[in-house]
């Protein structure tokens, strides 16, 4: 998914929790809760950028730990939370 | 228990769902009804009121209310208010005995959106449903499904109180679900309300939570049970759903009249938080209330901490516990291991739930008379 | 409010127990950035 366009489907709202935030889907009523600040962050801004990397690195995300934010986002995909645009 | 539920024990900015009754006016007397419910309370929310709770709601970002009475459908004011959260973004799931839901009823609720009906019942056939809620409400709940079912609603849920009487037609539980299209939701019966009185005569046997943890192994991915049965992962193997006592941690009750408890089985001034009246609203109540700060820190297990299974059903529910006396740190009174039942024999005197709405004439099942 | 055994003088079990996780459990619970929750597996709902 790193190099896809992203971004977080309308029908979301993300609610800010001490530890990052919880994510509800309107249309499956799916319950996600984002466990730290940068994945929320990231997720709010997919759409400034061209792909899911650009976003990663504008947001000064070590390379290394860009496996764990595609697994996270791919798994944001799976339900519907963060859809390709 | 992972992180994610250690972080929701302390808990969050807002509940993820509020129950909120909205009269405790009903046209049934359910001898196990946790709201003792019956009569409406002339202090119950006026409808503006009602509406500034969603706009509380909705500012803070509470995706779901679970809306439920009494009877809520006896409001006059109960479509403007559901209609308001809906269209709010406040997810509305209500509870009913059906009374109130003719044909034209049903086709009007297929229409909404955002929507979920939950129709109780708790019996398989009449005599065992209407021996807990009253004598006709076995086909008044079936004739309400079929109009739900007619009107293209979709998957309602059937939602069943699990009592020594019913456990055993788990099964045609499911097959009524199947019918209708509608989804099997059962949960833990608790002492509260009316069933403070008839509890000890309802509540399952050892041996028939064994039978039920295994059918919920075997049934999981299709029924629904609110995480309610968590204290039967004492068992081994662990049912899914957090594992947690929500209450004031990702869960409360407003009830009619705006009083917040730590959750709807609770109603008692122990664990009474606020007020939506009060200054601050229900934000205030939520954010700061002494209840709900103390609930939200650390626990001790009590009696339970010699136990090896009390990671795993960590010593069940509040609400049991309080309403038949035994101490909050220590095994539930259905304690799989049977410490409750020992420790039931030494209980202290069994708190009185905060209000009594029972209409004056209440079905009484269970109720030892000192005659 | 009711006494809630916040005795402290008790060793609290949510301690103890994030002894028996092991430091790599810990690491790969921490490093999961999503997780998801039924909306119907909350216990205080009905
Ligand atoms: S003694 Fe406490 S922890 Fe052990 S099974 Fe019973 S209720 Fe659960
Ligand atoms: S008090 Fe009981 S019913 Fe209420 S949230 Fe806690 S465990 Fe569940």
């Amino acid at each position: 998914m790193l190099d896809s366009p992203l971004k977080l489907h309308p029908s979301v709202a993300l609610r800010p929790e001490p530890f990052g935030a919880l994510a509800y889907h309107y249309d499956n009523r799916r319950l996600i809760f984002l466990k730290h600040p940068t994945i929320v962050d990231v997720v709010k801004d997919l759409e400034q950028h061209p792909d899911l990397q650009a976003t990663l690195s504008a947001h000064g995300i070590d390379e290394q730990q860009w496996d764990n934010y595609d697994k996270a986002i791919c798994s944001l995909i799976e339900s519907d939370v963060v859809v390709a645009r | 228990m992972t992180a994610l539920t250690e972080r929701m024990k302390d808990g969050l900015d807002a509940p993820i769902c509020i129950t909120w009754e909205l009269t405790y006016s009903c046209n049934l007397s359910c001898v196990h009804c946790l709201s003792s419910s019956g009569r409406r309370d002339p202090k119950e929310l006026t409808t503006e009121e009602a509406f500034r709770v969603v706009d509380e709601l909705r500012e803070m970002q509470v995706f779901y209310v679970n809306i439920g009475g009494g009877e809520p459908m006896i409001r006059r004011d109960f479509f403007d208010i559901v209609e308001y959260a809906t269209s709010s973004g406040v997810g509305v799931k209500f509870s009913t005995n059906g009374t109130y839901i003719d044909a034209a009823t049903a086709q009007r609720l297929a229409a909404m959106d955002y929507l979920d009906i939950q129709i109780s019942l708790d019996g398989a056939d009449a005599a065992t449903n209407d021996a807990i809620r009253g004598e006709g409400s076995y086909d008044t709940a079936m004739t309400a499904m079929r109009h739900l079912k007619d009107a293209g609603f979709g998957e309602f849920k059937i939602s069943v109180v699990i009592t020594r009487h019913n456990i055993a037609q788990l099964d045609e539980f499911k097959a009524i679900a199947d019918e209708f299209g509608a989804q099997l939701r059962i949960t833990r019966l608790r002492p509260s309300g009316r069933a403070v009185d008839t509890w000890e005569e309802l509540h399952p046997t050892l041996d028939q939570q064994r039978t039920l943890h295994q059918w919920l192994l075997g049934h999981g991915e299709n029924v629904l049970t609110g995480d309610s049965f968590f204290h039967l992962n004492a068992l081994g193997e662990s049912l899914p759903g957090l594992n947690l006592c929500g209450a004031g941690r990702v869960v409360c009750l407003i009830d009619p009249i705006g009083d917040v408890y730590a959750c709807p089985f609770v109603i008692h001034d122990e664990f009474l938080a606020g007020n939506v009246r009060n200054d601050g609203g229900f934000a205030a109540v939520w954010r700061t209330s002494n209840c709900f700060t103390e609930l939200r820190g650390p626990q001790s297990a009590g009696a339970c901490a010699s136990c090896g299974s009390w990671d795993a059903c960590q010593g069940g529910c509040m609400a049991a516990k309080f309403f038949t006396g035994l101490p909050l740190d220590g095994p539930d009174p259905e304690c799989v291991g049977g410490d409750g039942e020992y420790a039931l024999a030494s209980a202290g005197a069994i708190p009185r739930p905060s209000g009594d709405h029972s209409k004056p004439i209440a079905v009484q099942l269970g109720r030892r008379s000192n005659a | 409010m009711y006494h809630l055994g916040m005795d402290t003088t008790q060793p609290q079990i949510t301690e103890e127990r994030s002894e028996d996780v092991s430091d790599a459990e810990a690491v790969a619970e921490e490093l999961e950035l999503v997780e998801e929750i039924s909306i119907d597996g909350m216990c205080g709902v009905y």
